[in-house]
């Protein structure tokens, strides 16, 4: 660009009017833009942008992205870019909150922070005392759950959980138990590299800037990109080629290409025998115990057969010639198969044939094979050779890098169904049949993934005792049934069920049931539930009306609400914020600290780890305090075990940051990687560094350690990465991380299911485990599809996350709402027509358990068995400071008031609305019809909810809002100075 | 477009003074009004009130009006800057020629030039306002001819029939009056009606697809607006009126602004002085109402190109 | 007659070329405008009743969606619109006040809210909704191309586009000069056949856009056939085929 500042200025003779009535306007191209500008990590949502924040007279004038960040690389979404707006919304909560009237009736009274704490500390000491797990904590949208879980552990209770149960755990789960990484936000597309991009169910997702970048990357060097998704919005718009599949599926449609692949033998068969668990020998033993497990040796390694040798070898052992088919017979007369061969047996089978598929997928069986042609194509017809040495696992050397460049990535449209997790499998192993995963131009690993697999960590909380820290972490990663959560017959040991038989790998907890269960007892009463930035009473509830009543039900004989208190920190007055006994105000993402750690959900990308931090730029000017600092705070005066000296003294009497620069999780590991050591110099691993954070500041608030060429690519069987990966701390043991095609640990669950083995499932749940825990992908259709009459519920109905919203959060923000108040229902013009509804009616949307009255828009790129809405943009009346008539509450609905949290009722029993392996919420398995409303129910949403009252505090909103006005008064006024 | 009623006021208004006042100084050219003084102060008078009102009132619709002033600037460009610059102007030779009526007593020689000045410039005002429609290109049914030509013929319409109103008035009635009162009736019908005809038939070019430039892959629809609630572009410019009301409305406009008046005028010939003095004051009074409905009508009907945007089929 | 003099071939023309087709419909571009120029150069960018019903605001810049054509052909569009600055600008022409003017130096089109009387008639005159009536200081706004931005000394050198250009994720959005025909924006529209909004009104839109490319979803798109030749793996011997694959680990 000419950027002379000559061109700023015009030149020209004045003409006689203009010496009248005044000249052309004199612009001033160069204003001062800011007194200062400071670093710190967007959290307008949890994508975690780097940011530049402008400050002028104390203001902030603009936020822009950080052109050296690697996540964002300078760009900045809506939402990131509207932070002024959160920063200055009137919905900021000001002061400590207590309860004076009933709960949710909103009287509160303003208290100090001092009685605040006092009261928590003593209600939380009591239950410490008695029976930890009485307390329920569960934590929402944060980033700071090695901080909360570890607490909770320090505590006592099994009883934790952040927002993944109800979010996307099926994607996390199934991921690392297959290929020790996951999709989720960790792992990218090859974007520089990918010619081929196929993208299941994913609407904003939580790599929102990384996405775009890539998809404008991939689309400028021609690559094809596909989009799998009942609706054409976003980035299906975008697509080459968009597949309006029917909801609930994929799954069916990944099979279809798994078996087009296998039928014309287009795999690749050197990746599948070197990296992953294909030539490993599964058991033939029908009903016997050992059924479906590998073969191992003595010291537990699995088996293969030796082509060459004809004998049973170590499979993971260096000179291997493994067969991929063919039964064997074992030493000890024992029949077995290699995993492929059990694979390729159960998709050749006709019913996946494209043909049988295509009337459940709505996907035409044609195109179906199109692009399974168009996948092999991709894979093996372009495959990339790159000019890069590296070295494998057992030491050998390879002259070049060979990439299959076809992409995949998938999010919430495959994870909030009940058969998520298996379809989220399928999807990894069609990765691998082409030889996708972490080669040059396909789906790549995030540092500091992959982690062994399956996953190591198993949950804690088998056992626990007053005034006893947890033993374990409260979440991870169970490898059979010894591993769950539950009493000897059976009954579950958490509050949310994770880790019973209803929920096995439930490695994210189920935030989603916490509440019905608690109000039930089942399987036990507790006494305080204590919550952290997530709006449970609204948009993340299940069956919304119902949580409400629970939250405020009273047992008749005590006159005690059945969850007897409530704790919960927010920072903004949410609808959640009316069931709170006792409220803690939070600061905003610009006036805390915050630490965006490996150990929690990272911000690494494929070319290395990565983690930041946030800085106070702003200061509060209300009496809030940042809920980490409350955190450590309320540990201290607990006296938890980590948080307290031997002496009785705080810990960490520096607060969060204190914290941050010298907590460490393991010796050398703590919440942040860079920067390590008394000297700064350390990086991964290292002595805690007291002026570690200075150090973040220096380095505009993040670490990013780079990889070396050599390292980018193969990292699950590339030994100068693992080595790496452990000396970072990633992993324990640099050895090759083996890719899971057949899942071991699902079978044991299934042989319990059997009959086999010590911890045995009530026989109710015999069926389900043998059903859902297959250790190969399989599909099932949806448990409400299953368990409703789907002509009297005839359409799916599921939700997208619009860009510029963050959940229910984006709706307090006044430039953000000006883009979306009010949602509609989005319907396939014919369907629409066929069922008399025209646009722009209002329609009733009846579920098995309740009805919604919405606004509908019709459209033509929807699946005509498919209707949706934005997510998260109705608002109860009253809440976030805004008028009671404002859209959000007249107009917009959630379609959460008609999704229940338990299934309808089967042998007596209600299941919750969840997959059955993971307990991920199912979300989009709903099923509606939809009616035409009566004229005179036209124009206002139902159900509605009597209005929340607003809480001390809180300022008044203004009628016209001026941001910016007073730096161009500066402007004149320091142009009138000079 | 949004019927703003300040500006409609000051169209009609305006129209009517402009009207009387050309009539007036051109009548009075050929001697074909009363000669008295006070006829003249009155006609001059409410002329100028009329029109003095209507700037008045459309300086009611400016964000800034203390800084109206400044519209006399751009008159090489901008119509409504002519339109500002003649009709201050025009205030000259009608107060010329109103002081020579009124005072001098004289509409002859100088002042009946100042007279055939005045008609001149009050025309010309009207055509400016009319330009500063008929220029908007966004808008199919301001730009063009028709409208000129309505905006002149109405002020006529309106200004002829005060004129006869005053002349009844005056005790003076005078057929050419009436018969130019006719005649601008049934001229401004006609030209109302074909206006009318031209939009109702002839399409404006640009279309949902041609704003979009996303024709070629079929019809556009919109799927979101950019924002849920309305802006400033559609309240100002969103403006609709449904077909049903708007047929209503131009039978309405065609009654009084047209009919009553014709049949009114008419019998103003005929009646006997009482009565055609009061046929005449509301057959005045019924074509303002008539063009204020026709005005209205004129904004609610207009449809802006920026509307393609935001749903609408056709503008 | 008119004092706006139309530019001549070769002037420098600055302005913004947007890619419809990977414009994702983000909103991004609005949001990031509206945050740097209600701070701006025309500040503020008054919103009102921000927290109320019927909430509205001004906004240089706003995405629209549409979807074109029918069933699965259709195709939708995202489709963000700030002033086009244009060749042939009536919204300058109209201007009774001479507040609104296009820049001869490098073609922007602008408002001096100095002399600006609010008679709106400039946002009657522009066919494409690029102007903002501030109702609470009763003067136009518009787009300002960022002119604080693009010439600032204060922000380095990277930074000097305008801020919907720079946060764009999606890098839909290019700034450059469109009066330069070897200029990078000129050729991307050269090559991509970038067009204007409504040609038929003679506005000769300086902003051009870039259509969406056509789907790619026929037999041979990618040069992969139709389907895969089937490798006779079918069946009970089908298996037979990878029994003596020779693979190594
Ligand atoms: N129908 C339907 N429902 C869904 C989904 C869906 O797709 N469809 N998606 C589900 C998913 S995946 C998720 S993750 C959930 C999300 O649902 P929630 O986790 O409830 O997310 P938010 O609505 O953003 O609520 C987070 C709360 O955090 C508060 N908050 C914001 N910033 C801060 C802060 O700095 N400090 C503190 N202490 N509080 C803060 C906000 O005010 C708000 O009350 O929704 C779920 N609900
Ligand atoms: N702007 C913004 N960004 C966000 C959030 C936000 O609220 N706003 N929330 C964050 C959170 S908590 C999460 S969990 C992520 C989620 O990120 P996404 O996974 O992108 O979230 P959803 O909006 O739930 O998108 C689900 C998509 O799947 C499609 N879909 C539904 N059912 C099916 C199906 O059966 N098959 C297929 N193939 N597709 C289906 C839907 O049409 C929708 O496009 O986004 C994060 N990012
Ligand atoms: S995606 Fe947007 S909201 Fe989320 S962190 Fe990045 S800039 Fe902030
Ligand atoms: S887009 Fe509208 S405001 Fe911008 S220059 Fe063209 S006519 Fe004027
Ligand atoms: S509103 Fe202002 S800029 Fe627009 S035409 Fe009127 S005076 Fe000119
Ligand atoms: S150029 Fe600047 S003023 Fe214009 S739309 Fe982009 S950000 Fe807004
Ligand atoms: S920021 Fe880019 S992708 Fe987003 S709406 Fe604007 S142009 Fe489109
Ligand atoms: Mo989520």
């Amino acid at each position: 660009m000419d950027g002379s500042p000559a061109a700023g200025k015009s030149v020209r003779k004045r003409t006689l009017t203009e010496r009248l009535f005044g000249g052309q306007e004199q612009v001033d191209t160069s204003p001062k833009v800011a007194d200062e500008v400071k670093y710190t990590t967007c959290y307008m949502c949890a994508c975690r942008c780097g940011i530049k924040v402008h400050l002028l007279d104390g203001r902030i004038r603009y936020i822009e992205g950080n052109r050296n960040h690697p996540i964002n690389r300078g760009v900045l979404c809506a939402k990131g870019s509207a932070g002024i707006m959160q920063q200055y919304s009137p919905a900021k909560l000001t002061k400590p909150l207590r309860r004076v009237g009933e709960r949710g009736a909103g009287e509160f009274k303003e208290i100090e922070w001092d009685e605040a704490l006092g009261l928590a500390s003593e209600w939380l000491g009591r239950i410490r005392a008695s029976d930890p797990r009485k307390l329920a904590f569960f934590t929402g949208r944060d980033q700071s759950q090695s901080l909360t879980g570890w607490w909770a552990a320090q505590f006592g209770t099994p009883n934790f959980a952040a927002h993944g149960g109800f979010c996307s755990v099926n994607m996390a789960a199934a991921g690392l138990y297959t290929v020790g990484g996951s999709f989720w936000e960790f792992g990218e597309p090859d974007w520089e590299r990918s010619e081929y991009f196929l993208m299941f169910g994913v609407a904003e997702d939580h790599d929102s800037n990384p996405i775009k970048l890539g998809i404008s990357r991939l689309k400028a060097r021609g690559a094809k990109f596909v989009s799998v998704n009942p609706v054409k919005t976003g980035y299906s718009a975008v697509a080459d080629e968009w597949i309006g599949i029917r909801p609930g599926t994929d799954g069916l449609f990944v099979f279809a290409l798994i078996h087009e692949l296998l039928r014309a033998d287009r795999i690749d068969l050197d990746f599948l025998a070197r990296y992953t668990n294909a030539p490993w020998l599964v058991i033939r033993n029908p009903g016997q115990g050992d059924d479906g497990l590998f073969t191992r040796d003595a010291e537990g390694n699995p088996l293969a057969w030796d082509a060459k040798k004809q004998a049973a070898v170590n499979a993971l052992g260096v000179d291997v010639s493994p067969a991929i088919a063919g039964e064997v017979t074992l030493p000890d007369g024992r029949k077995a198969v290699p995993v492929f061969q059990l694979l390729a047996e159960r998709y050749l089978d006709p019913s996946y044939a494209p043909d049988e598929v295509a009337k459940r997928c709505g996907v035409p069986a044609d195109t179906i094979r199109r692009i399974a042609a168009e996948l092999a194509h991709a894979a093996f017809a372009k495959q990339i050779v790159l000019d890069q040495p590296w070295t494998d696992w057992a030491g050998r050397r390879h002259d070049k890098m060979i990439g299959r460049p076809v992409a995949m990535h998938a999010m919430r449209g495959i994870s909030a169904h009940s058969n998520g997790f298996h379809t989220c499998r399928a999807i990894h192993v069609l990765q691998m049949l082409l030889g996708a995963v972490d080669t040059p131009g396909s789906w790549r690993y995030k540092a500091p993934f992959p982690r062994s697999c399956p996953p190591p960590g198993k949950p804690g909380g088998k056992t626990v005792a007053a005034n006893t820290p947890l033993g374990g972490m409260p979440l991870g990663f169970p490898l059979g049934p010894e591993d769950l959560l539950v009493e000897a017959d059976g009954t579950p040991q958490r509050i949310d069920k994770a880790y019973s038989w209803e929920a096995p790998v439930a490695a994210h907890g189920l935030m989603h049931m916490v509440i019905t269960n608690a109000w039930k007892g089942d399987p036990y009463p507790i006494d305080t539930l204590f919550m952290y930035m997530s709006n449970m009473s609204w948009n993340s509830a299940m069956n919304t009306a119902g949580t409400i009543g629970m939250l405020t039900d009273k047992d008749p004989a005590t006159g005690e609400y059945k969850i007897p208190r409530i704790i919960y920190s927010d920072a903004y007055f949410s609808e959640m914020v009316a069931y709170a006994d006792l409220l803690l105000p939070d600061t905003t993402y610009l006036e805390r600290w915050d630490c965006i750690s490996l150990l929690d959900r990272p911000i690494g990308s494929a070319e290395g780890p990565a983690d930041s931090i946030r800085q106070p730029v702003i200061k509060p000017d209300r009496d809030v305090r940042p809920f980490q600092e409350v955190l450590i705070d309320l540990g201290a005066r607990l006296k938890l075990p980590g948080l307290t000296n031997p002496d009785g003294t705080a810990k960490y009497p520096g607060g969060y940051p204190d914290y941050i620069a010298n907590h460490e999780s393991k010796p050398g590991i703590g919440p942040l990687a860079g920067w390590r050591g008394e000297d700064g110099e350390s990086h991964g691993t290292g002595p805690a560094n007291p002026r570690q954070l200075d150090k973040y500041i220096e380095h505009q608030c993040f670490w990013h350690y780079e990889l070396p060429a050599d390292q980018l690519y193969y990292k699950h069987a590339n030994r100068n990465y693992l080595e790496t990966a452990k000396r970072l701390g990633f992993i324990d043991k640099a050895e090759q991380i083996v890719l899971q095609l057949y899942s071991e640990p699902l079978q044991k669950f299934r042989l319990a299911a059997r009959g086999f083995g010590p911890v045995q499932p009530p026989d109710r749940e015999r069926a389900r485990i043998e059903a859902n825990f297959d250790p190969l992908p399989i599909w099932h259709m949806p448990f409400e599809e299953a368990a409703v009459d789907n002509d009297t519920f005839p359409l799916h109905a599921i939700t997208q996350r619009p860009m510029p919203m963050y959940h229910s959060w984006g709706s307090q923000n006044a430039w953000l709402r000006q883009i979306m108040s009010h949602n509609r229902l989005y319907m396939n013009r014919r369907t629409a027509a066929s069922l008399g509804i025209a646009d722009d009616d209002w329609v009733w949307v009846t579920s098995h358990h309740n009805r919604v009255k919405a606004q509908v828009r019709l459209m033509e790129g929807v699946n005509p068995n498919t209707v949706w809405t934005w997510n998260a943009i109705g608002k109860r009346a009253g809440a976030w400071n805004l008028a009671h008539n404002a859209p959000e509450a007249v107009r917009a609905f959630l379609l959460n008031h008609v999704i229940s949290e338990l299934l309808p009722e089967r042998n007596g029993y209600r299941y919750s609305n969840s997959d059955p392996v993971t307990g991920q919420a199912a979300w989009y398995d709903l099923r509606v019809r939809v009616e035409k409303a009566d004229a005179v129910e036209a124009g206002e949403t139902a159900p509605s909810f009597p209005p929340l009252k607003t809480p001390p505090g809180l300022a008044s909103p203004p009628s016209i809002l001026r941001y910016g006005a007073d730096f161009k008064s500066r402007d004149a006024a320091e142009e009138g100075g000079k | 477009m949004h019927p703003a009623f300040s500006v409609i006021f000051f169209t009609a208004a305006s129209g009517a003074g402009y009207g009387l006042v050309a009539l007036v100084g051109l009548l009075s050219a050929f001697g074909r009004v009363p000669q008295a003084g006070w006829f003249g102060f009155a006609a001059l008078a409410f002329a100028l009130a009329l029109i003095t009102a209507g700037l008045l009132s459309s300086s009611f619709h400016l964000g800034r009006p203390e800084r109206a002033w400044r519209a006399f600037s751009q008159w090489r460009s901008s119509w409504l800057s002519r339109e500002g610059v003649i009709a201050v102007l025009s205030y000259a030779p009608t107060g010329v020629f109103g002081l020579g009526w009124v005072v001098f007593g004289r509409t002859d020689g100088w002042f009946a030039l100042a007279g055939l000045m005045a008609t001149a410039m009050a025309m010309l005002t009207v055509w400016c306002t009319a330009m500063i429609y008929a220029s908007l290109k966004p808008i199919h049914q301001w730009h063009n001819k028709w409208v000129p030509a309505n905006y002149l013929s109405l002020a006529l319409l309106t200004g002829a029939l005060w004129l006869n109103a005053l002349v009844h008035l005056w005790g003076r009635p005078d057929p050419v009056v009436g018969a130019i009162a006719v005649a601008a009736t049934l001229l401004a019908a006609w030209l109302k009606e074909s206006y009318w005809r031209f939009i109702d038939t002839v399409p404006a070019a640009s279309t949902p697809e041609s704003a979009t430039g996303l024709g070629a892959r079929g019809t556009v629809r919109v799927l979101d607006a950019p924002h849920t609630e309305e802006n400033y572009l559609l309240k100002e410019m969103g403006y609709k009126v449904a077909r049903k009301h708007a047929v209503k409305l131009r039978r309405l406009a065609r009654l009084f602004a047209f009919a009553l008046p014709l049949a009114l005028t008419l019998a103003a010939f005929v009646a006997p002085a009482p009565l055609a003095l009061l046929a005449a004051l509301v057959a005045a009074g019924s074509a303002m109402l008539g063009v204020l409905v026709e005005r209205w009508l004129f904004f609610a009907e207009a449809r802006h190109t920026v509307t393609l945007y935001y749903g609408a089929r056709q503008v | 007659m008119t004092s706006y003099v139309s530019p001549a071939t070769g002037q420098k023309q600055l302005g913004l070329v947007i890619d419809l087709d990977t414009c994702v419909g983000c909103h991004a571009c609005a949001v990031n405008c509206k945050e740097w120029n209600t701070g701006g150069h025309s500040a503020p960018l008054p919103d009102y009743a921000p927290y109320a019903a019927d909430a509205s605001g001004v906004w240089f810049n706003r995405i629209h969606s549409f979807e074109a054509g029918e069933g699965d052909d259709s195709r939708t569009v995202h489709f963000p619109k700030s002033c086009l600055h244009c060749a042939e600008p009536a919204c300058v022409e109209v201007c009774p006040t001479g507040a609104s003017y296009k820049r001869e130096e490098d073609g922007i089109v602008l408002v001096n809210a100095d002399t600006c009387i609010g008679c709106k008639l400039c946002s009657w005159a522009c066919p494409y909704g690029a102007r903002e009536f501030d109702e609470d200081a009763g003067v136009m706004k518009k787009c300002t191309l960022c002119i604080d931005r693009i010439y600032n000394d204060n922000l380095d050198e990277v930074d000097r586009v305008p801020a919907c250009v720079s946060t764009c994720p999606a890098s839909a959005r290019h700034f450059g000069d469109l009066g330069d025909p070897n200029s990078t924006v000129s050729r991307l529209v050269a090559e991509r056949g970038g067009f204007d909004l409504m040609p038929e009104l003679g506005y000769k839109p300086i902003n051009k856009y870039l259509p969406a490319r056509a789907a790619r979803k026929t037999a041979g798109c990618t040069g992969a056939p139709a389907a895969l030749e089937p490798a006779g793996v079918d069946g009970a011997k089908g298996l037979l085929r990878w029994l003596d694959r020779a693979l190594s680990r």
